[in-house]
């Protein structure tokens, strides 16, 4: 697209400052359009196009409300591909245009350079138009409402993926089903020795024999049991064994597919939000504005990081982190000898002077995640300062209110929160319980209950792709129990 | 280009409606967003339609936030959407759907009917029909005319002379299709008339009138949507009853005793100067908290109702509001007057909420 002139001057000056500070991005492409199509675009995730679906739309009818009375609107959107798209809106004023090309080149580092982002894929422009011709495809050939009501149903379980397995090596055929000869005598059992005349009493045959037998019985149970162990991903798993005809597979695949695409901007909310605005914030303080423009720019910028009461802004929480880190690195404020200070005063003027800030940063960008990045950075001097709180439901006054301002707890629900995206771990523990070709899922309790009417609806959902009866175990009040839904009707049993 | 988006946004509202797709209809939840006109603060509807997911039980759940406050401080539970940017990534669904009049008048439609409407008299009313009329080259595929394909396709095959009597294999091609097409057609129907006779003596107070004026005002957007050249009057009454037009049924604040008759008396001499039964479908409807003034006028009411009302309208409704000073008598009255009557709908408007229950005892379908 061919933007203006003062555009492309811009956007040349404010890569080449960013290039200065060390970013290191994708090729960025921007793309100048009016709030109509920044809204549509908003409503597909930022994607020009993907497959037909009403919650898309329910996104539109939000945005384009929520602009035409003025509530809100968007400045930014950035995609996840090489080359990266930015979109900046018509509408606005220069300054923030200036703002916004100065975030994205922080979005589109972290996008290249983070390690969480380092599987997805960069060409998932063209990817998802092409899932849309996909699923346009089974509209024309099973009609539109079986397609929507099997998307419904996929949807449902869309955030069952395990965000971690994209870093795992895929095991070997053989050794998963452990073929390989030598186990099969009792070789593994044996404990080497040199001296032959030991070899009795080390190794002795009845003994050897035993733990092959175990070992065989074992082998033969994990057999018939599938999964092996535990599965996060139960999409995977639904796509390799539940009865699905080719429509519905590719269907599956296509929601799991997207499901991986967005897991990294989920887990790196904050740190991406925060990176951004630094970026934006550094860039545009000490190199772009111009006098006429800093009131504006301060405006908008207090905006971004606004903080409302009983919510955590991530770009605020993010961005002063990072200069938290910046600042502790800068002056050495880390390492055992800082740790053991007992001395409030020493350790709140501490200073060697090393300048590791800028550098510290660059790193935890690479290598961290939300969690943690919560987990290693998040201080007690940084949680009074910056007055954070944990807050809880009420059940007598009916309302959510503050319950504590300790570090622990801050830090306990904040991770909690980000951990799995603050969504129940959810496994698939047989795929043919009770051997009678039914679905087991476990939820691994973590101190808090499941919603018991959405996830029975769940369940509803997971018969539709599984059809055979499904059952979930958990925990509800402190007791195990478990919920079945076989077709017809919900039950639910305590169990152990 | 933004086509495709809106094809979704249609889909959507459809649902929220709940026209298509009635199994999300529980997953259907209300909110509103406060937005600003002019000096004046607008609640906007917003509907979110929440796909069930494996999720925690969010009272047990609780967050970390940001702010001033002690121990016990209530926090607001804002939406994500507030001022600022929307992110990269995308957020929670937080949705509103903003209702035209005309369409939530067509909302009320698949519900609703006018109750024993009879083809009466020459003045009709209109209500629209489909009907199948034609074949065109293009349409959906769903009303392909299998016989006029054939048709095309064999005709070509013919023409083409590749046609074989002994091996007829004829295989369409696009040009061959041909479709239904429809036409919008007006039947008439029959002509109706709707008197809504509202009570706004002292006794009622502003909320009892703000329901009543809403429970007609739908009623009569809904009617009005539905059947064209239908004829309404407006009256309004306290201790004397006077025929008004629309703008001042909507807005009049009077006040005084509650004297019922007086309005139906006014209606059966407006019936009997206007209105011949012969021609018209005659719609009443007539609110009020119930409080009428003695006896007397009771029975003089059930006296016009008996003798002239209820055998001259297809349907009697009256809706009761509760007042600050108690349900009032009349509708047990009417109740036990006329226990079996099939034209007389009673029907007690307990607030606000009970407005859409309400119009549907008055008009809803298959009764």
């Amino acid at each position: 697209m061919n933007l203006p002139a003062n555009y492309r001057k811009w956007i040349n000056e404010i890569q080449g400052y960013a290039r200065d500070y060390g970013l290191d991005f994708f090729e960025m492409i921007f793309e100048l359009i009016t709030y109509e199509q920044i809204n549509y675009i908003a409503s597909y995730g930022g994607f020009p196009i993907r497959y037909p679906h009403w919650r898309f739309g329910m996104q539109y009818e939000e945005l384009s409300k929520s602009y035409a009375y003025g509530l809100s609107k968007i400045y930014e959107m950035v995609i996840n591909n090489d080359p990266c798209y930015a979109y900046l809106m018509k509408s606005n004023q220069m300054v923030d245009q200036k703002l916004v090309m100065a975030h994205v080149y922080g979005h589109c580092d972290f996008f290249k350079n983070n390690m969480f982002f380092s599987k997805t894929n960069r060409k998932m422009i063209d990817n998802m138009a092409n899932h849309a011709t996909r699923i346009e495809r089974h509209i024309d050939r099973y009609g539109a409402e079986n397609v929507e009501d099997f998307i419904d149903a996929c949807l449902s379980i869309e955030n069952l993926i395990d965000p971690h397995s994209v870093f795992k090596q895929p095991v070997p055929i053989s050794e998963a089903t452990g073929t390989a000869k030598k186990n099969g005598n009792g070789e593994r059992f044996r404990f080497h020795s040199d001296k032959e005349y030991l070899e009795r009493y080390i190794n002795p045959p009845e003994l050897l024999e035993q733990k092959r037998l175990e070992w065989q019985e074992k082998k033969e149970q994990a057999e018939k049991k599938i999964p092996a162990e535990p599965q996060q991903d139960v999409l995977a798993f639904l796509l390799h064994y539940a009865p699905l005809e080719q429509w519905q597979y590719d269907i599956l695949s296509i929601i799991r597919d997207e499901a991986y695409y967005f897991a990294p901007q989920g887990q790196t909310k904050i740190m991406n939000e925060g990176w951004a605005t630094y970026w934006h914030s550094k860039i545009m303080t000490t190199k772009v504005l111009s006098d006429a423009e800093i009131i504006d720019y301060a405006d908008h910028h207090s905006g971004t990081v606004a903080a409302s009461p009983g919510q955590l802004n991530p770009y605020r929480l993010g961005v002063e982190l990072l200069r938290d880190i910046e600042d502790r690195w800068n002056k050495g404020k880390f390492g055992k000898d800082y740790d053991e200070c007992d001395d409030y005063l020493e350790k709140k003027q501490w200073d060697k002077k090393l300048g590791l800030g800028r550098q510290k940063i660059f790193e935890v960008r690479k290598m961290y995640n939300d969690v943690m990045f919560i987990d290693a950075f998040l201080t007690p001097e940084f949680v009074s300062e910056h007055l954070l709180f944990t807050y809880e439901h009420n059940a007598s006054k009916g309302h959510f209110e503050i319950s504590e301002r300790d570090f622990r707890a801050v830090k306990h629900k904040l991770l909690q929160g980000l951990t799995n995206w603050g969504q129940p771990f959810i496994f698939v523990e047989d795929g043919n319980y009770l051997n009678r070709g039914e679905l087991l899922l476990s939820h691994r309790h973590e101190g808090i209950d499941l919603n018991v009417e959405e996830a029975k609806d769940t369940l509803k959902n997971i018969f539709t792709i599984w059809s055979r009866p499904v059952n979930l175990e958990s925990i509800l009040g402190g007791k195990e129990v478990r919920f079945t839904f076989d077709g017809q009707e919900h039950t639910m049993k305590n169990i152990g | 280009m933004s086509k495709r988006i809106e094809k979704d946004q249609a889909r959507f509202r459809n649902i929220v409606r709940g026209r298509v797709k009635k199994n999300l209809k529980k997953y259907i939840t209300r909110g509103e967003m406060i937005g600003k006109k002019g000096k004046d603060f607008v609640s906007i509807p917003i509907h979110q339609v929440n796909v069930p997911k494996f999720r925690h039980d969010p009272r047990q759940g609780g967050g970390v936030g940001q702010g001033e406050g002690e121990k016990g401080t209530p926090v607001g539970q804002g939406d994500e959407t507030g001022s600022g940017k929307a992110g990269s990534a995308p957020g929670q669904h937080i949705l509103e759907v903003d209702v035209s009049l005309d369409e939530l008048a067509d909302m009320l439609a698949e519900e609703l009917e006018l109750p024993n409407i009879q083809p009466k008299g020459q003045k009709n009313i209109d209500s629209d029909k489909r009907v199948y009329t034609g074949i065109s080259q293009s349409g959906p595929e769903s009303l392909r005319h299998f016989k006029h394909t054939f048709k095309r396709a064999l005709r070509r095959h013919i023409a083409a002379g590749n046609y074989n009597p002994k091996n007829p294999i004829i295989v369409p091609v696009r040009e061959d299709r041909r479709y239904r097409t429809w036409k919008v057609k007006q039947v008439p129907v029959a002509k109706a008339l709707i008197v809504y006779m509202m009570d706004v003596s002292g006794s009622m107070g502003e909320e009892q009138k703000e329901i009543v004026r809403l429970e007609s005002f739908w009623i009569d957007t809904w009617l009005q949507r539905q059947y064209k050249n239908i004829e309404t009057r407006y009256i309004i009454h306290d201790a004397v009853a006077r025929l008004v037009d629309k703008e001042t049924f909507y807005s009049t604040r009077e006040s005084g005793g509650t004297i019922i008759s007086s309005a139906y008396k006014l209606v059966t001499e407006m019936l009997e100067r206007e209105f011949s039964i012969d021609e018209w479908n005659i719609y009443l409807f007539h609110f009020s908290d119930g409080d009428n003034w003695g006896e007397t006028d009771t029975n003089e009411c059930f006296g016009l109702m008996e003798k002239y009302l209820l055998p001259a309208a297809n349907l009697f409704c009256y809706g009761q509001v509760e007042s600050p000073y108690g349900s009032g008598q009349f509708i047990k009255d009417l109740r036990n007057k006329f226990p079996q009557d099939e034209k007389l709908v009673l029907s007690e408007i307990a607030d606000k909420e009970a407005i859409y229950n309400s119009i549907r005892e008055f008009l809803g379908k298959g009764k």
